[in-house]
């Protein structure tokens, strides 16, 4: 198993999800987060004061995919949360070492 | 649960013993008659020369009740303006003394502001001081009719009262938002509470009281303060400069990079102040025309909204200029310093000189605000810019444009600005050396809401 970390614009989550959805990915943990790879921020003014916003909002979505699924998805979340514009994000991906569906305590890939 | 009775008993107590000093006993005795006959009874009971000018007073003491009404809304302008210009980590602070501030500026208002502010023949220095005590049935001895004003002052004793009482409370509150984010609530308690009991009664004792100011200049070149530019906008900011200074800035603004701004939290917060200060405004200069006579009342109302308008339009253009951008909180401080430029001359000035006067306002304030930025003395809100420095405006212009003598006016400012700062300064000095007036780094850091209250404003789940 692993988990599929992708970080991406906040505009595209809803494609995203369409996107993992058609390919047979239907649950995910969405997170509302700020960061900055190499996209620069940009300069904010307050009352006569200029002062640089690094920091730019973000989404982080988490998947736990069977690893049979994984290279699909990845390709998925690339191809739909893509703008070609600097700052789109990147996906990475993770070893899971268990996973437990806390309903009915099965675990491993039938949790998933 | 004993222990609650028994503090409840407590309290019962004290209350009881405070009604019996105050005499809260009602007039006893229900009418047969309904309301007109009483009302008739009233207009005969006054004397045959005022009955063809009854009218005119019951309308314009209902007027002046409903200004009151409109006044005491400007507190929650100035509280979610407040709000929104600052972190969220401080909300229920400022809240707090906004709540704080109106309860103790209308009790201490009763107890001895009114008497202090207006002390007619009881003054101990004459023209200067004369502290009063608690106002009575005002209601009494014809003060619910002509008996309280004559034919000067179409309200009752009540109305003049309540009127006045809402002023009062908006002197400190200006300074509330200045000291925001880093000043002891406790402190502020204290500090606010002798401000508006005797602060901004003495100032103003000067002037609506009859003090020397009142009779400055005499007749057209007497100093002439409509609504406040001086006695109340004036006094809060030239107050809070005093304390700021005293205070110090919020940490981290000022770097040796340059000023790094620390963003108010919401926006709408601030938006939905300034329009309830708009709203309220009207009250504030509408009502101090102290009668519901048309032709001052229309006049005032329209010199307000203009010069409101005009101070909103020339700080966007001014911030839009020389700023760059467009900032909101420029321009909702324009609207406000355009009310507070025509404060003082809503009702002697005409219409295109309300215009004028608001559009200067707003291109002040703007360079103000960064001004006080450059030489590092930390205003969240802009408070002193709007109210001290556009107070300064305000008054000075009815000498340019309204016909009051220009010196009387500069004398005027002069007079109660440094009494304000004086008087705000020692206060605040003494509190600093026996209170403290600032919070440890560390709960500035953290909020004031989780250091002094123990809560947060945003419990988002």
């Amino acid at each position: 198993m692993k988990l599929v970390v992708a970080i991406i614009k906040p505009f595209k989550l809803e494609e995203v999800k369409e996107a993992l959805s058609e390919v047979g990915i239907e649950g995910m943990t969405v997170t509302e987060v700020k960061g900055f790879g190499r996209q620069k921020g940009h300069t904010e003014i307050y009352r006569g004061s200029e002062y640089t916003v690094d920091f730019l909002p973000k989404v982080k979505i988490e998947i736990a995919v069977q690893d049979d699924a994984v290279s699909e998805a990845a390709q998925a979340i690339v191809k739909s949360a893509k703008t070609g514009k600097i700052g789109d994000g990147k996906v990475f991906v993770l070893p899971l070492e268990d996973a437990i569906r806390i309903r009915t305590d099965e675990s491993g890939e039938s949790a998933l | 649960m004993k222990k609650l009775l028994k503090q409840l008993s407590g309290f019962l107590l004290i209350a009881l013993l405070t009604a019996a000093v105050f005499d809260t006993t009602p007039a006893i005795g229900q009418d047969e008659a309904g309301p007109v006959d009483e009302y008739l009874e009233l207009v005969e009971a006054s004397g045959a020369e005022y009955a063809p000018a009854f009218d005119f007073f019951t309308v314009s003491m209902l007027w002046t009740v409903i200004a009151a009404a409109l006044v005491f809304i400007m507190h929650l302008g100035f509280a979610t303006l407040e709000a929104g210009l600052t972190q969220s980590k401080n909300t229920v602070n400022i809240l707090f003394k906004n709540v704080w501030i109106i309860s103790i500026g209308l009790i201490s208002y009763a107890v001895l502001g009114f008497n202090t502010h207006y002390p007619v023949d009881s003054w101990q220095i004459p023209g200067w001081l004369g502290i009063n005590g608690p106002i009575g049935d005002l209601n009494a001895d014809g003060g619910d009719t002509w008996g309280y004003g004559g034919l000067s002052l179409a309200m009752t004793g009540y109305g003049d009262f309540i009127f006045q009482a809402m002023f009062a409370a908006t002197a400190a509150t200006i300074v509330s938002g200045a000291v925001a984010e880093r000043v002891k609530l406790t402190s502020f308690m204290v500090y606010s509470t002798i401000l508006v009991a005797f602060g901004y009664t003495i100032a103003g004792s000067w002037h609506w009281g009859g003090g020397w100011l009142s009779s400055l200049g005499g007749g057209d070149a007497a100093f002439y303060d409509f609504a406040g530019s001086t006695v109340v906008h004036g006094f809060g900011g030239a107050a809070a400069l005093a304390a700021v200074l005293i205070l110090g800035p919020r940490r981290g603004k000022y770097t040796a990079n340059g000023i790094k701004p620390i963003v108010g939290h919401s926006m709408p917060l601030a938006t939905v102040g300034v329009f309830l200060l708009f709203f309220g405004w009207f009250g504030f200069n509408g009502g101090s025309v102290l009668s519901a006579n048309p032709g001052p009342l229309g006049l005032v109302f329209t010199t307000t909204a203009l010069a409101a308008a005009a101070g909103g339009i020339s700080s966007i253009l001014t911030s839009m200029i020389v700023l760059k951008k467009p900032d909101l909180s420029m321009a909702l401080n324009g609207l406000l310093a355009g009310l507070v430029s025509i404060t003082a001359g809503a009702d002697s000035v005409s219409v295109w000189a309300s215009v004028l006067m608001g559009a200067i306002g707003g291109v002040i304030v703007v360079f103000s605000i960064v001004f006080f930025d450059k030489i590092k003395i930390d205003d969240p809100v802009g408070a002193i810019s709007v109210h001290g420095v556009c107070g300064i405006w305000g008054t000075v212009a009815v000498g340019i444009f309204g016909g009051a003598s220009l010196m009387s006016q500069v004398i005027g400012v002069i007079g109660v600005y440094a009494f304000a700062f004086i008087f705000s300064y020692v206060v605040f000095l003494v509190i600093k050396m026996t209170m403290g007036v600032r919070v440890s780094e560390e709960e500035e850091a953290g909020g004031l809401d989780i250091g002094e209250h123990g809560q947060e404003a945003y419990n988002i789940t």
